[in-house]
């Protein structure tokens, strides 16, 4: 690893103001994206914001929908009774991410903010069309993923929670990677009173996708044999040493039929 | 921070991984470094209870906390129950992936009741062991749970 220096701040203005200062600072939050690629000298920031003492926890009520702290951690958001009552799709995605000591470490915000295109999160937020808040602003899911590891976020904005409005029905299900846990393909499916929003995971070439196709054969008919054979295409799906676009899109398709039938 | 009972105080780089001050400034080695990917587990020690991998957290981060090593869990000569499962059921070989293995195992027991067989091979998934095919360490985990209720 590259040598850094390394911070605690205590609150998100004072965070702010220091990566203003740093020359290629990085905020730190359970640092399992951060650490192993300082590790692989995959980036060499000169100086490292650890975001922990910044209050970022909790995990609020917030009548049509629920609002989680950047910190709060997978195993906090698995755990919580909160999230399993209200939405109990995002605490079963979180508690499927990586394994025990990953989320015992890793943050809600970091996933976010990290955008990896086989991340577990970013479907949860553009499938229930959720808000990311900024120490500035609101940002909308579809505005604030910009693309695969992009977002809208400047260089010192801070997330410091996420709301996720309440659905009738949603579900995560997701094709893992055998080795490392990401997904090779995930579909969060959520169905609110106004129409079905669908989004997809671990294939796009852009990262995280609304699926248009689907969702109108879901707003259609809510079932699993609503989503044929041939509705999901190919075209600007990833393929690498994992699975060709061929084989993600019938995983598309595969998945959304479970998280139809998860949803019941 | 406190390590195994004692406190520890020490100037280190800023970038220092907390599985380096253990091994190199602490001298403790038990905690080993099977990858550097952070998917093998062999580093696993627990922090303020919770199991955490070491090699993907700076020391500074654990500045102040509590740290439990494979060093850390027997009685003086009388092995931790977990320890003494993996001896009674054969759960290691090599032995390279074990300090890991044992400190995810009681975090896993100590959490869970009524573990089924099941529930221990998901809780494993941040553990890769090269030797044992891990049915000796599935049994040993269920001996020891056992025990420890
Ligand atoms: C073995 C392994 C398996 C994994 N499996 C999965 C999986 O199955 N599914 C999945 O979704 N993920 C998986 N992950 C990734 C994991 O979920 C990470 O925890 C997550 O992607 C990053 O969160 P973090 O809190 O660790 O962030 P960090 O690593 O600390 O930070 C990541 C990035 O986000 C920035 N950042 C962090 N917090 C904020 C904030 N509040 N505001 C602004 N910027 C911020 C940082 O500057 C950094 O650039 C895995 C990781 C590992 C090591
Ligand atoms: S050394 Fe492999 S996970 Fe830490
Ligand atoms: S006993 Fe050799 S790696 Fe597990």
């Amino acid at each position: 690893m590259y040598s850094t220096k390394y911070v605690k701040a205590t609150n998100v203005n004072k965070a702010a103001s220091i990566i203003a200062d740093a020359e290629d600072g990085k905020f730190l939050a359970g640092g399992m994206t951060l650490i192993p690629t300082l590790k692989q000298r995959l980036a060499s920031p000169d100086l490292i914001i650890d975001l922990s003492d910044c209050k970022l926890t909790g995990i609020e009520d917030e009548g049509a929908s629920i609002r989680i702290g950047a910190m709060s951690r997978h195993i906090d958001v698995a755990e919580s009774v909160l999230v399993q009552n209200a939405i109990p799709a995002i605490a079963n995605l979180a508690s499927q991410i990586g394994d025990r000591q990953v989320r015992n470490r890793g943050t809600i915000g970091g996933s976010l903010a990290n955008n990896d295109p086989a991340a577990c999160y970013p479907s949860a937020l553009l499938g229930l069309g959720g808000t990311i808040h900024t120490q500035n602003r609101s940002i909308l899911a579809e505005d604030f993923l910009t693309g695969m590891f992009e977002t809208d976020l400047e260089e010192d904005e801070i997330i410091i929670g996420i709301s996720f409005p309440k659905p009738d029905k949603a579900a995560y299900v997701k094709f893992p990677n055998p080795a490392s846990r990401y997904a090779m393909v995930g579909v969060f499916v959520a169905k609110f009173s106004d129409g079905v929003r669908v989004a997809v995971t671990g294939a796009g070439e852009d990262g995280v996708f609304r699926a248009s196709n689907i969702e109108a054969a879901l707003d259609e008919s809510f079932k699993a044999n609503s989503i044929i054979d041939g509705l999901v295409s190919a075209d600007n799906l990833m393929s690498d040493i994992h699975a060709s676009a061929e084989y993600r899109a019938h995983l598309i398709g595969e998945m959304t039929r479970r998280a139809v039938i998860a949803c019941g | 921070m406190n390590v195994n009972g004692n406190s520890a105080t020490h100037e280190v780089p800023d970038n220092t991984l907390l599985v380096t001050f253990l091994r190199e400034t602490l001298g403790l080695t038990g905690t080993h470094v099977g990858c550097d990917t952070s998917q093998c587990g062999a580093c696993i020690v627990h922090l303020n209870g919770e199991s955490v991998k070491s090699c993907s957290l700076f020391a500074a981060q654990a500045d102040g906390a509590t740290i439990t090593t494979i060093e850390g869990i027997a009685d003086g000569d009388t092995l931790h129950p977990m320890q003494q499962a993996f001896h009674e059921n054969h759960g290691l070989q090599c032995g390279f992936c074990t300090p890991g293995m044992v400190m995810s195992a009681i975090e896993l027991v100590t959490k869970n009741k009524n573990l089924t067989e099941r529930d221990i091979r998901e809780g494993l998934e941040g553990n890769i062991c090269r030797c044992t095919g891990y049915h000796n360490i599935v049994k040993s985990i269920q001996a020891a749970a056992e025990k420890m209720s």
